[in-house]
């Protein structure tokens, strides 16, 4: 099977995979990158969500040999040391409870804020809707997010 | 460190460990249910040590936490408890997962109970530790231990006469020496206005390594040499495979071999998502045994034809009979909830590896102390031989006290002779879940000429929760069917509740708040149809009728306050109020719906809760924002039913969780308590459910009487 060929949290990855096989296995089972979720397996609850290119992106569909020559960020390489102005954010607000779901969280909207620096209450709705947390932290989601766009305007780490 | 070659038989002992430093374990009283399932059977709950303080030379702390996490907040508020007393230096503590060891007792999390089984006994380990530390180091100097204050990891001497390097000595230092003295009895511990760390908002030890992907869940697991496996199960609960074929799923790339279960066909492969695939490749013929042709409105038939007859009776108050045949007025009604998966965001895993005298087992689960007696009856080793490693939750709710999962994983790692992480699928984890049971709940009242309620009877058909879990009721009663109702707080001086135990083939077990969650609905509802039929307000009501009931009742004037109950609203918006007492503590919640075409929207609950002492307010406000998400997605989106004996929702697009645009405001208003602390993870689903029907009721003229809320009911 052929090699395919991307960028790995800022490193040169060649993955070599059964056809079709999702980003998600490649990622916890192959490279033992395990801060990706598994939730469903259908982008049904963002448990998942990566970045490819800088978009938010569901790991769990996404066929690595969809990947040749994209550029990927999982939440090992949002930050060396928890530094995303949304990971402080959501340490300052003690946001997670069980925590399985906040890495899908946390990297949807440290990609909302790339695209609206000052999101309002709509468009967090709009984007977060897609993550499920059955913790229910959705209100500390909300004052988490508004937060990190304040660290990041005074100049906090993107 | 091995616990169970240390010597304890008193309350508090002490023993050099294997390490240096001092090592000091305590009994903590558990109340549990389940404690004959232990392996060892109910003698093996009398008087064991269950939790550890290990202070090293570098002068960290280690609370070898007996409970363990999954989100309520138990390894932070454990510590504050403990570390309070022992006058510890915070940011030197560590908490570690220990093994599941007889010695230790029962482990598990359920029913709230954390905080206040260990409320006293992990205060008085804390100062207990600190007062041989002070001894110690009042040995040392040759002083008198008066003149030893301990402050945050360090004994401080006092005396005038003390040379500058013996001003202090780190725990640390002392730890040796402390090991070796007898252990003090009855030291005091401190009045609550000294606390420093219980009451107090500390932030989560869990959080850092939960913003960056590094806490290690049940899911992470991976040892060496270790495969990937999943599980095609008989979609009929009870059924099991007769034969199967499996030519095509053994051809799909990474799978490496297929075998058989105890209820189901194993595909092991090198990934998780070969695995997986592989068994939707697998040809089954399935025995699909005796719940096969069973369905939702079959259920529902079979609790409608039990209730008509009495049931059997769980409590009762005055005469029913004569008080209702007296009465001004009588409201009846009927209400139903369906069966509710518990779709924990981790699903369902376990890995273990099975040798010739060995068993290790790596899972989340709320229920140690049984993972391992269910890895010892699937692997044929004595438990002593079965190593549990317990790993942070992605949810329990209730899910996570079972075992299937872990049995599973211990029969393959058996058959095939390898360390292997079984995963299921979202699908195999909402359909082979066990289930908040459905019930089924018919209510009659009797009200004076006044309007007030005189008499009150509720009957209950409803599957046992404790008949699923191997126990089943005695004399025909569970009360986890029928909490909530026969234990309500409400004066009403005649009374009946009686129960049908109903069994109807689908597995059931505890969800969040377990009984509440019905019951609350029920009655709470009921309550306000009470009141309407009375003409009276619905927090006068029950402000009436709780006059007996101080601490329920402050909650309610506190939570009408609060909510400016009886005030104008927005136009289009409406209250609902609920009370409730469970696990330990009491809460009231007023929701502000509106109702569009059909379409509930929650907009803002306020929630008043008195949970006695609070350890951590940030911690029991977050378990409230999560219980009344909990309790609204079951409310507004939560069902489960049955067709020719299968579930029908499969993945969380039939099976949906409320979203972020959903979810409401939540106010959470803490009552000032010097009570015993109460439970506080499922406080908070109860009410929520209740007080939206009930505005939904003000809003529309409409009663709710079947969850979950479906805008055909509202059309």
């Amino acid at each position: 099977m052929a090699s395919i060929r991307f960028n790995l949290n800022g490193k040169p990855q060649a993955a070599d995979v059964a056809p079709g096989m999702p980003l998600l296995w490649y990622l916890r089972d192959s490279l033992g990158m395990t801060g990706t979720k598994f939730g469903c397996g259908m982008a049904l609850c963002g448990a998942c969500t990566v970045h490819v290119n800088g978009n938010a992106t569901r790991s769990c569909v996404t066929p690595v040999s969809s990947l040749a020559g994209k550029s990927v960020t999982t939440i090992e390489g949002l930050s060396p040391d928890g530094s995303h102005p949304v990971q402080v954010a959501w340490a300052e607000g003690d946001v997670p409870q069980c925590g399985y779901c906040q890495s899908g969280q946390i990297m949807n909207a440290a990609a909302l804020l790339t695209k609206r620096p000052n999101p309002s209450d709509a468009d967090i709705d709009e984007v977060m809707r897609g993550n499920i947390c059955r913790c229910g932290t959705y209100q500390d989601i909300r004052h988490a997010i508004h937060r990190a766009a304040e660290l990041k305007a005074a100049g906090g780490k993107a | 460190m091995n616990a169970a070659k240390l010597n304890r038989r008193g309350f508090l002992h002490v023993g050099a460990s294997a390490t240096a430093g001092l090592l000091v374990g305590f009994y903590l009283p558990e109340r549990s249910p389940l404690a004959a399932q232990t392996p060892e059977g109910q003698a093996a709950n009398a008087a064991k040590l269950n939790a550890w303080i290990h202070i090293a030379p570098d002068d960290s702390v280690t609370f070898m936490i007996h409970k363990v996490e999954m989100g309520q907040g138990t390894v932070t508020s454990l510590s504050q408890l403990l570390a309070e007393e022992l006058e510890c230096d915070w940011g030197k503590f560590r908490t570690e997962f220990p093994p599941v060891d007889p010695a230790f007792g029962f482990q598990g999390v359920v029913g709230s109970q954390s905080i206040r089984t260990s409320w006293d006994p992990l205060r008085k380990a804390g100062a207990t530790a600190r007062e041989m530390l002070v001894l110690a180091a009042a040995q040392t100097w040759g002083v008198d231990k008066s003149k030893c204050r301990a402050e945050s990891g360090f004994v401080v001497n006092t005396s005038t006469n003390a040379g500058l390097n013996q001003v202090k000595l780190s725990y640390g230092k002392l730890a040796d020496a402390a090991a070796k003295l007898p252990v003090p009895t009855n030291v005091a511990l401190k009045d609550p206005k000294q606390f420093k760390l219980i009451g107090k908002s500390i932030k989560r030890l869990d959080t850092p390594n939960k913003v960056t992907g590094r806490t290690q869940f049940g899911i992470d697991t991976r040892r060496p040499g270790m495969v990937y496996a999943a599980i095609a199960r008989c979609p009929v609960f009870g059924g099991k495979a007769a034969s199967f074929d499996d030519t095509k799923a053994k051809a799909f790339p990474g799978v490496k071999q297929v075998v058989s279960t105890s209820r189901g066909v194993a595909v092991v492969a090198d990934n998780t998502w070969s695995a997986i695939q592989g068994t939707k490749l697998l040809n089954i013929k399935w025995d699909e045994g005796p719940n096969a042709n069973q369905s939702s409105a079959n259920i529902s038939k079979i609790f409608a034809e039990r209730a008509q007859k009495p049931g059997v009776e769980v409590s009762k108050a005055g005469d029913v009979a004569a008080s209702l045949a007296s009465a001004a007025k009588k409201v009846e009604a009927v209400y139903e909830a369906p069966f509710l998966a518990h779709a924990t965001m981790e699903p369902m895993n376990c890995t273990a590896d099975v040798r010739a005298d060995s068993c290790d087992v790596w899972a989340s689960t709320q229920m140690q102390t049984m993972a391992q007696g269910a890895a010892a009856q699937a692997s044929g080793l004595p438990p002593a031989k079965v190593h549990i490693h317990s790993q942070f939750m992605g949810g329990g709710f209730g899910r996570r006290g079972m075992t299937d999962y872990v049995t599973e994983a211990v029969e393959v790692s058996k058959a095939i002779g390898a360390p292997v992480k079984v995963t299921w699928s979202r699908e195999d984890d909402t359909q082979h879940d066990n289930y908040r049971p459905a019930s089924y709940s018919r209510f009659e009242a009797g009200l004076d000429a006044e309007g007030w309620p005189i008499a009150w009877t509720n009957r209950i058909a409803c599957p046992s929760i404790t008949n699923s879990s191997g126990q089943p009721p005695q004399n025909g009663i569970d009360r986890t069917s029928t909490e909530g109702s026969h234990d309500m707080g409400y004066g009403i001086p005649n009374k009946l509740v009686d129960y049908h135990w109903t069994e109807v083939g689908i597995p059931v077990t505890y969800w969040r708040a377990v009984g509440y969650t019905q019951n609350t609905f029920f009655v709470e509802s009921f309550m306000d149809e009470v009141a309407a039929a009375g003409g009276k307000d619905p927090v006068e009501l029950r402000r009436r009728l709780l006059a007996q009931n101080p601490r329920l009742l402050r909650v309610l004037e506190l939570v009408a306050q609060k909510s400016e109950w009886g005030k104008p609203l927005p136009a289009g918006r409406f209250r609902g109020v609920a009370v409730v007492n469970n696990v330990g503590s009491y809460t009231a919640q007023v929701a502000e719906v509106s109702v569009n075409q059909g379409k509930v929207r929650v907009h803002r609950v306020v929630c008043a809760v008195d949970c006695g002492h609070i350890v951590n307010p940030t911690i029991v406000e977050q378990q409230i924002r999560s219980a009344i998400v909990y309790g609204l997605t079951a409310a507004l989106k939560g069902e489960i039913t049955i067709s020719q004996g299968r579930v029908q929702q499969a993945n969380f697009n039939q099976y949906d969780m409320l979203r972020i645009d959903e979810a409401p405001v939540v106010e959470v208003h803490l009552v000032e308590s010097a009570q015993n602390p109460g439970g506080i993870g499922e406080a908070g689903v109860p009410a929520i459910a209740p007080a939206v029907c009930n505005a939904i009721f003000a809003a529309t003229g409409k009663r709710i009487r079947h969850l979950p809320i479906r805008p055909e009911q509202l059309a």
